[in-house]
């Protein structure tokens, strides 16, 4: 007898973001990246459209990074050395879709640029790079709430990905975002409660809740994935089951979360692979969007997903 | 929870006036206020006043249809008066209610499956109301077994334990939870259960706290939907929570809000 799969039909749908705006809308980019739109869980391409893959981001910094590994160090070489030289490497090099550059300069401790210095850097980058742009603060909320608003400004209408918004400090960037035609990113510390509760408090400022991708914080392979694969899951049956305050896009910043691991660093090439298998775990799990480091890593990456994706 | 709004009813006052002046905005105000306090669906009778539910239904339809296109709940004792519904609505529909009895199933069931509407069978039949579990399961499984041998589909039927007021029929409360759960094993896949709720609290002193609190029980026995006020704030807040309580919906700070953003 032929065994029949057994189908899920989902009511809900997790909303389409487009990230980069094109000369038709008002931007400069050259090929805006659209994510998420699927009615079905992660792969199961019988059970419902899956519009959009994945996309894989590259993360830069307004900043030489000062603790990189060696084996990052060494892909990059001397561009590492002048952000717009390492954007313009990934783009031309490495064939990156999207840039995700983190205002790190502007941290009080790594250099405390000003608003304005900040505001410039990105209106220099967004001229030398075509691609969408993804904007991450340095991590002081204090300093972010001053350079996020700049930054937003200086990209208006370029339709960016800005973030991240917390429980805690959301409302500055919200304002931003929302007068700048940006997208926003929010996240909660691997907790779905605070994930939910983090875009119903967004939406009430009027941003609406399809202009928000959750960051639901994950751990690299051995340090927590497995809980951030578990909340990714839960978030999304609820979404699909029909709750709107959680069909966001999922963006995972994979390289970070890596890279700090001890054994990323152990032993040549490892830490490559511990990419590779944390990022490709997390599109089992549901991520939309995947913030790395490593480009060996990030073509790996790009490659497996064009095999899933193979009809 | 599938709430379907009571409200639009000619028994109420409002409403049979706005029926007999032909006053559509009267009916139309009921819909959008229904709707905005949580409603999925509306109910909608003539009344037992009205002198021709023919022609009231069908302009009820109409008046309500120009708002919303959400489900309509076409509610009346009569075969006849529920088709004159059908053949207006452009919306979804549900039909309420049939009966177990044989001349109800025959015309009803035909007429759901004719209009791909929704069902509604209430566990009562043309010898009285049942008087314990056993026969309102007995009622159910006619009407179940009759829908199967139309194939008319599982999902859209749904079953009423029949409420009975608790000054009146105190004895039976706890049959009327446990036949909702009972009615659902009833076949595989099985049919969803709703009730009409307020009937619970009729003639008593403390209407609104009695309605939630049975209602919150027959959440917790798996009731699927009922026909109910949803402007009684105090009443969907307790729903919404009963159904945080099972699960149902991921809890957040502002999970009241949450589940009215959906």
């Amino acid at each position: 007898m032929e065994t029949q799969l057994v189908l899920e039909k989902w009511p809900g749908v997790i909303s389409t973001v487009t990230i980069g705006a094109d000369n038709k809308d008002g931007g400069s980019r050259i090929n805006p990246v659209k994510i998420g739109g699927q009615n079905s869980l992660p792969l199961l391409f019988k059970e419902g459209g899956i519009p959009n893959r994945p996309a894989v981001a590259f993360e830069i910094w307004d900043i030489p990074p000062q603790d990189w590994d060696e084996e990052l160090v060494l892909a990059y070489g001397k561009a590492l050395n002048d952000p717009f030289a390492w954007a313009d490497k990934c783009v031309n090099e490495f064939k990156a879709q999207l840039l995700c550059v983190r205002m790190q300069g502007a941290h009080p401790d790594s250099g405390n640029k000003s608003p304005k210095e900040a505001a410039n850097f990105i209106s220099e980058l967004l001229k030398k790079v075509k691609v969408p742009l993804i904007v991450i603060g340095s991590g002081d909320d204090t300093k972010d709430n001053l350079i996020l608003p700049a930054c937003s400004e200086a990209a208006k209408g370029e339709r960016c990905l800005i973030g991240c918004a917390v429980q805690d400090n959301y409302k500055t960037l919200v304002a931003s975002v929302l007068a700048d035609g940006h997208y926003i990113i929010a996240e909660s510390p691997i907790d779905i409660n605070i994930a939910k509760q983090l875009n119903i408090l967004i939406s009430d400022m009027g941003l609406s809740l399809d202009r928000i991708v959750i960051n639901p914080t994950i751990g690299a392979l051995g340090y927590g994935l497995e809980y951030a694969y578990s909340i990714m899951e839960r978030a999304r049956l609820a979404a699909l089951s029909g709750d709107k305050t959680l069909a966001s896009p999922f963006i995972c910043f994979v390289g970070q979360e890596t890279w700090r691991t001890k054994e990323a660093k152990a032993a040549p090439k490892q830490g490559i692979i511990w990419e590779i298998i944390t990022a490709a775990s997390l599109i089992q799990s549901g991520a939309d969007l995947l913030v790395m480091r490593h480009p060996v890593a990030a073509k790996k990456i790009f490659d497996y997903i064009d095999t899933l994706f193979k009809k | 929870m599938f709430i379907i709004g009571e409200l639009i009813n000619g028994m109420y006052s409002n409403i049979g006036a706005a029926i007999k002046e032909r006053n559509k905005k009267e009916i139309q105000n009921c819909a959008l206020a229904q709707l905005a306090c949580g409603a999925d669906a509306l109910d909608i009778n003539c009344g037992p006043a009205s002198r021709q539910p023919l022609v009231d239904m069908p302009w009820l339809v109409e008046a309500v249809q120009e708002v919303t296109d959400k489900p309509l709940c076409l509610d009346s004792s009569k075969p006849v008066v529920i088709e004159e519904g059908l053949k207006a609505s452009r919306n979804k529909t549900i039909i309420n209610s049939t009966t177990a009895d044989k001349e109800k199933l025959e015309a009803l069931i035909p007429l759901a499956v004719k209009y791909k509407s929704k069902l509604i069978g209430i566990a009562i039949s043309a010898k009285g109301i049942p008087q314990n579990k056993d026969q309102r399961l007995e009622l159910a499984v006619a009407i179940v077994d009759n829908c199967l041998k139309e194939s008319f589909p599982m999902e859209d039927l749904y079953l009423d334990p029949i409420v009975l007021p608790v000054n009146v029929a105190q004895a039976q409360m706890k049959d009327i939870l446990e036949s909702i759960a009972e009615f659902k094993i009833i076949s595989d896949p099985g049919p969803k259960t709703t009730l009409g709720l307020s009937n619970i609290s009729q003639g008593t002193h403390m209407r609104s706290l009695i309605n939630r609190t049975f209602l919150t029980m027959a959440v917790a026995y798996g009731l699927d939907s009922a026909i109910l006020d949803p402007k009684d704030k105090e009443l969907i807040d307790t729903l919404i929570t009963a159904e945080l309580i099972l699960n149902k919906n991921i809890y957040c700070d502002s999970y009241l809000e949450a589940y009215r953003k959906k």
